[in-house]
């Protein structure tokens, strides 16, 4: 058992944006791709090129498919990765320290070092976001990648995790929510971000922006776009009467 | 509990020895990337800020390049054939044993039968060198992939406007209010398309989205249209009627802008019916409403009258507007006319007419920016409507999308909204009219070049590429009368032709970074048989196949011989005005790419390879006075060669000085230049040029400084195309050149010079009772035009590819989670695996497009699941359509353009037997010349 900070002095997150997000998993593998060669061990990929490639990910986009009455199908794209919980269970449930939430930030680690890759914090992630990686035998999981937002070898401005600065749609947002005049407290607060799972009690850090209702389900298009059908053009001589005056008009 | 001693943290690692920029090359989008390298290795690629497709975004595949790269599927040396062809078995040679080769077999040909040579490459970038290359052969025999892609789509928007969607324009992203996208997968373009979008979520912008499948951008927009395959220009052509009907066009754009005021010749019996009336400097003419006289079109000062009359020698003359609002506001066009085929409600077909001409009038932008147009009339601001669309392949992959096409511009046009704030913007080079482009060549000269450039914009019968016995020109049989306006040549019909030996048999065929043995074919199945075929003297029917490609891709398994290209990180490229411009539609700009690291293989990059192939040839513009190379390699070309003087393949830093900008002499140092500069060059176009880029002289005056013309090129849009009507014409019998009879009809009802519609062609040769399934593929963001799909992380994400069944239909066969189904056309039938989809046309099936492999292909086990559970719908499709009895080969293209009507195909769906669980056909492992990808990957181990 592990014990989590009493307070921590920022709560670093992500802010993802489920109305823009279209799917197209850029984060998934710029994520890789920073982190294979980054903290800790490689992601690795088993059976690469084999009958069952199965590689380690930190960061999963998942497509769900809604259907309501009456109204046309959606498919709403998921990114999925931790989402550094306040109350973390992974970090609790660590029989050896080596799961852990940084007091100055929160997020939430893997000291590999210390990991003995039992997997119970993978078991107690209600989110399921956590992976063991098969070759290392150690935990992986998202570092909200704490080797870019603090580094001085890279650019100010690109010192942001690595799925928010590739992400093309500009679906992904990161910074701190304990500050109420951040980007990702404002949006949060205007668009109604959601806690994922609140119900489980882990107080996540992220939170994701709902979709905005769709207009092709008709009774809304009326709200969204008051406007009649259009009519013909009025006048006894119909349309070449209408276009004669028009053109006066130019 | 354990102590919350927290580690010990390094947050601030090196990231990399060094970043090299360069340009993408992992789909056709060509974002800038930076390569971050460590010890000589590239350890991370992310996208470059300061470039201007990307801006520093990257999408997955673009992250993945480092897999690509490194894959193990790369060819490591040149190799000709010692098995069969088909089989994968080779033997390594040196390059001059490969040179020697392709010479030995090449020269003899230029000697005699140039035309014996077919070269056609795949999405190549280099088409400005690869098409000059063939030029200078001698062959009429040449194009690269946008036959099978989307030449519907190019074609019908130059003709129509100069220019069309993607490469050539896009949405006004800041300002638009209203956006709707038709047939748009997650593809062309990749990037800008969702940075594009994502600006628009900001504002709140109404995004509609046409598609018969509702997955990435369909699913975030916020309304979807799950439209019935192939019914796009009908549904287009309602809304057109719908705003006609209320008035609802902007007449002013229309008068000023298009040839909507052009007279046309009303006599029926007239050898020039249906042409424009003109003058005698033969301009077109248009009435002035001020006088009620004719006048030409480009006369300052006049008022376009777009109603009335002008009789001459008994001859009535309307304007071209008079015809096409009688057309479209014909009950047939009427939305409850084409609900119930295009499967829209009514209501809903209204309704989006209203809201277009709600964005389009009621929300008119201004701009305080004076311009002065064509005419010499000062405007003090810039007025737009806000609406946009896009589209692509799911509109133009049909046999009638060129028609649907033409269509959707007509619909941006009589909205006012193309080339105006906040609706559709040009990109340089374009605008540029069809006339300001080339028109086609195929005049062979043994030993000599060939008369011009191949591929171009015909305007009328002259324009075909004919032999003088009215055969094809071409082995493709583009520019014919099967298909007059195939400006992109026809790649799909290439190896099906130069088989049946139709119009001409052939000895070699060369091709590059085109996998047409697979997933770039319709048939593959049989196409391979044609690869392999032999005649009764035991030699191959295709006598000699050449092959470049980086990859072990299913298509090597059948070339003679062949040439190892580099990865794209280890080349030389330019992303050249002269080829596919990656430009903005504020700015024009080109790119490079360079060898951020060495290949460690023996392998060259394919361009320098043609090049010195072309020396050995002692092709013209390829050799010194003395028959030297004129060209040590790619590099030294892409600085040094001069399209017209002044102009090469890069625009920027050009001049001894490196100042010049689109014109100057050659620069030694250009491409150092670029490497500096980010790995592009970029040139803004002054505000006051910014929109109404044909009729604004600013811009003109821009673009002829910086070379993109050699003069002001002022047009108007071509609402009306009357090259289309010269075609109808002759098939109604005026002219000397004249249609085979079997193609008179064919010719009079396709080559309507206003849009119209007709029913995919493949529903009237099948029985559609029996075959009720529309079946469609889309390209999925995360690997398309990706060169391959040996990637080790995408394949993880795209490894197999289920067919998309709609609930309806999953219910009807009482399918389940998990099942397996035999889906069947009218030429085959293959068997897939099934899964439920509701937001989907109910009666359309679909599936991702390529992930199927061959089973021995990309280094990949033979039992990969790309090649036992992936497949690809290329199966049932055929390049012909069925026989008429009249000894003919019909193909089964847009018959304007000849573009392969993938999306046209109908299926029926069948429950499979329970038990085997692999997809079919399944075609015999080919051979692998690199062997099989190591077991694990841990990347980044030695950082």
């Amino acid at each position: 058992m592990t014990s989590l900070p009493k307070s921590t002095d920022r709560r670093l997150g992500l802010l993802i944006d489920l109305d823009t997000c279209v799917g197209c998993h850029a984060c998934v593998i710029s994520c890789k791709e920073w982190n294979t060669s980054n903290y800790g061990a490689p992601l690795s990929d088993m059976d690469a090129y084999g009958e069952q490639p199965v590689g380690t990910f930190l960061n999963r986009v998942h497509t769900y498919e809604i259907k309501e009455p009456e109204a046309p199908a959606q498919i709403v794209h998921f990114p999925k990765s931790c989402l550094h919980c306040q109350d973390a269970p992974c970090v609790t449930v660590c029989p050896t320290g080596a799961s852990y939430k940084r007091s100055e930030d929160g997020i939430v680690l893997v000291n590999e070092a210390d990991c003995i890759g039992c997997g119970l914090c993978a078991w107690a992630c209600p989110y399921g976001a956590r992976e063991m990686d098969a070759e290392a035998g150690v935990m992986k999981k998202c570092t909200l990648c704490v080797d870019r937002i603090y580094n001085e070898n890279i650019p100010e401005e690109d010192r942001e995790p690595a799925c928010v600065r590739t992400c093309p749609a500009g679906a992904r947002h990161f910074g701190d929510f304990d500050d109420p005049n951040s980007n990702v407290s404002l949006m949060s607060a205007a668009r109604g971000g959601i806690e994922l799972m609140k119900e489980q009690g882990t107080k996540p850090t992220n939170r994701y922006l709902p979709p905005r209702p769709k207009s092709d389900i008709e009774s809304q298009s009326q709200i969204d776009m008051p406007i009649p059908f259009l009519e013909p053009v009025s006048g006894a001589k119909g349309f070449i009467g209408w276009l004669d005056k028009a053109l006066e008009k130019i | 509990m354990a102590h919350i001693r927290q580690p010990e943290l390094k947050t601030s690692p090196k990231v990399s020895d060094e970043i090299r920029h360069t340009t993408c090359y992992m789909c056709a989008c060509r974002c800038g990337i930076n390569v971050h390298l460590q010890d000589g290795k590239v350890k991370y690629i992310e996208g470059n800020r300061d470039h201007p497709i990307n801006k520093g975004v990257l999408c997955a595949k673009g992250s993945a390049g480092i897999m690509q790269h490194y894959s193990p599927a790369r060819l490591s040396a040149p190799m000709k054939r010692v098995g069969e062809r088909g089989a994968g078995e080779f033997e390594t040679i040196s390059w001059e044993e490969a040179f020697e080769i392709a010479t030995g077999w090449l020269a003899p040909l230029r000697e005699k039968h140039p035309e014996k040579l077919a070269f056609f490459t795949g999405r190549d970038q280099s088409q400005s060198l690869t098409s000059w290359w063939a030029q200078s052969f001698g062959t009429p025999n040449y194009a690269a992939h946008g036959g099978f892609c989307s030449v519907n789509m190019a074609a019908a928007g130059i003709y129509t406007m100069g220019g069309a969607f993607w490469e050539f324009g896009t949405p006004d992203w800041d300002r638009t209010k209203l956006l709707m996208i038709f047939g748009v997968a997650e593809d062309h373009d990749s990037n800008p398309i969702k940075m594009g979008l994502g600006k628009l979520k900001e504002r709140g912008v109404k995004v509609i989205g046409v598609n018969p499948v509702r997955t990435g951008y369909n699913a975030i927009a916020d309304e979807w249209v799950g439209i019935t395959p192939g019914t796009d220009g009908l549904f287009i052509l309602a809304l057109i009627h719908e705003l006609l009907r209320a008035g609802k066009i902007d007449l002013d754009y229309l008068a000023r802008y298009t040839n909507a005021p052009f007279l046309l010749n009303g006599d029926k019996n007239s050898p020039e019916y249906g042409l424009f009336l003109r003058d005698k400097d033969d301009k077109p003419l248009i009435l002035d409403r001020k006088t009620g006289k004719p006048v030409a079109f480009d006369k300052p000062g006049i008022k376009a009258d777009l109603a009335g009359s002008y009789k001459v020698k008994n001859i009535v003359h309307k304007p071209v507007f008079d015809q096409l609002a009688n057309k479209y506001l014909s009950d047939e066009y009427a939305p409850v006319a084409v609900a119930e085929r295009c499967g829209i409600e009514v209501k809903t077909i209204k309704r989006i007419a209203a809201e277009l001409a709600h964005v389009a009038f009621e929300q008119e932008i201004t701009i305080d920016q004076p311009w002065t147009d064509w005419k010499g009339q000062k405007h003090d601001k810039m007025v737009g409507r806000p609406v946009s669309f896009h589209a692509m392949r799911g509109i133009s992959a049909h046999s009638n999308g060129f028609q649907t096409c033409r269509a959707l511009h007509v619909l941006q046009i009589l909205l006012g909204s193309v080339e105006v704030p906040g609706g559709f913007r040009f990109k340089p080079s374009y605008p540029k009219p069809a006339e300001a482009h080339p028109k086609p060549h195929s005049g062979v000269t043994p030993n000599g070049p060939l008369d011009g450039p191949h591929l171009g914009f015909v305007h009328g019968p002259d324009d075909l590429m004919l032999n003088d016995d009215g055969s094809p020109a071409r082995i493709d049989k583009a520019f014919t009368w099967e298909n007059p306006m195939s400006s992109h040549g026809l790649m799909h019909m290439v190896i099906s032709n130069a088989h049946a030996g139709d119009p001409y048999k052939i000895d070699t065929l060369f091709m590059y970074m085109a996998n047409m043995s697979w997933n770039s074919s319709m048939n593959s199945t049989k196409v391979m048989d044609m690869l392999t075929d032999k005649d009764e003297s035991g030699e191959y029917v295709i006598p000699r196949i050449i092959y470049s490609d980086a990859y072990s891709s299913e298509m090597v398994a059948f070339a003679d011989l062949i040439l190892p290209d580099t990865t794209y990180l280890e080349r030389h490229d330019c992303i050249s005005l002269l080829d596919r411009p990656i430009c903005e539609a504020d700015a024009m700009a080109d790119s490079i790419r360079w060898p951020v690291v060495e290949p460690d293989r023996d392998v060259r990059a394919f361009q320098t390879v043609l090049l010195d192939l072309g020396a050995r040839l002692n092709l013209p513009g390829m050799v010194e006075d003395d028959g030297s190379p004129k060209y040590s390699d790619y590099a030294d070309y892409i600085q040094n060669h001069q399209r017209r003087p002044g102009v090469g393949p890069l625009a920027g830093f050009r001049g001894k000085d490196g100042k010049g900008k689109g014109r100057g002499e050659p620069n030694p140092n250009q491409i150092d230049a670029y490497i500096k500069n980010g790995g592009f060059w970029i040139d803004h176009i002054p505000k006051e040029a910014a929109y109404f880029k044909p009729w604004n002289n600013a811009y003109q005056d821009w673009a002829v400084s910086r070379g993109l013309y050699d003069t002001p090129q002022p047009y108007v849009f071509q609402l009306y195309v009357e090259p289309m009507r010269k075609f109808q014409l002759a098939a109604e019998g005026h002219g000397e050149r004249q249609p085979p009879e079997h193609l008179r009809e064919q010719i009079k009802q396709s080559m309507q010079p206003l849009p119209t519609w007709w029913a995919p062609f493949e529903e009237s040769v099948v029985d559609v009772e029996e075959f009720p399934l529309h079946a469609l593929t889309q390209r999925p963001a995360a690997m398309y035009h990706s060169w391959g799909s040996q990637n080790a992380w995408l394949r993880q994400i795209h490894g197999t590819n289920p067919l998309y069944v709609s609930g309806e239909v999953f219910e009807e066969h009482g399918f389940e989670e998990g099942d397996w189904a035999w889906l069947t056309s009218r030429h085959a039938k293959i068997k897939i695996p099934v899964v439920r989809m509701d937001a989907l046309n109910a009666k359309t099936v679909w599936t991702w497009n390529a992930i199927g492999k061959r089973s021995g292909a990309w280094a990949l086990d033979e039992n990969a699941p790309e090649a036992k559970k992936g497949f690809l719908l290329n199966h049932l499709i055929s390049e012909l359509l069925p026989p008429k009895k009249d000894g003919m080969r019909w193909s089964n293209s847009d018959p304007i353009t000849g573009q392969a009507a993938w999306f046209d195909l109908r299926v029926k769906i069948e429950k499979a037997e329970p038990g085997d669980q692999t997809s079919k056909p399944q075609t015999a492992p080919q051979k692998s010349p690199v062997g099989k990808g190591p077991k694990n990957l841990t990347y980044g181990e030695v950082f």
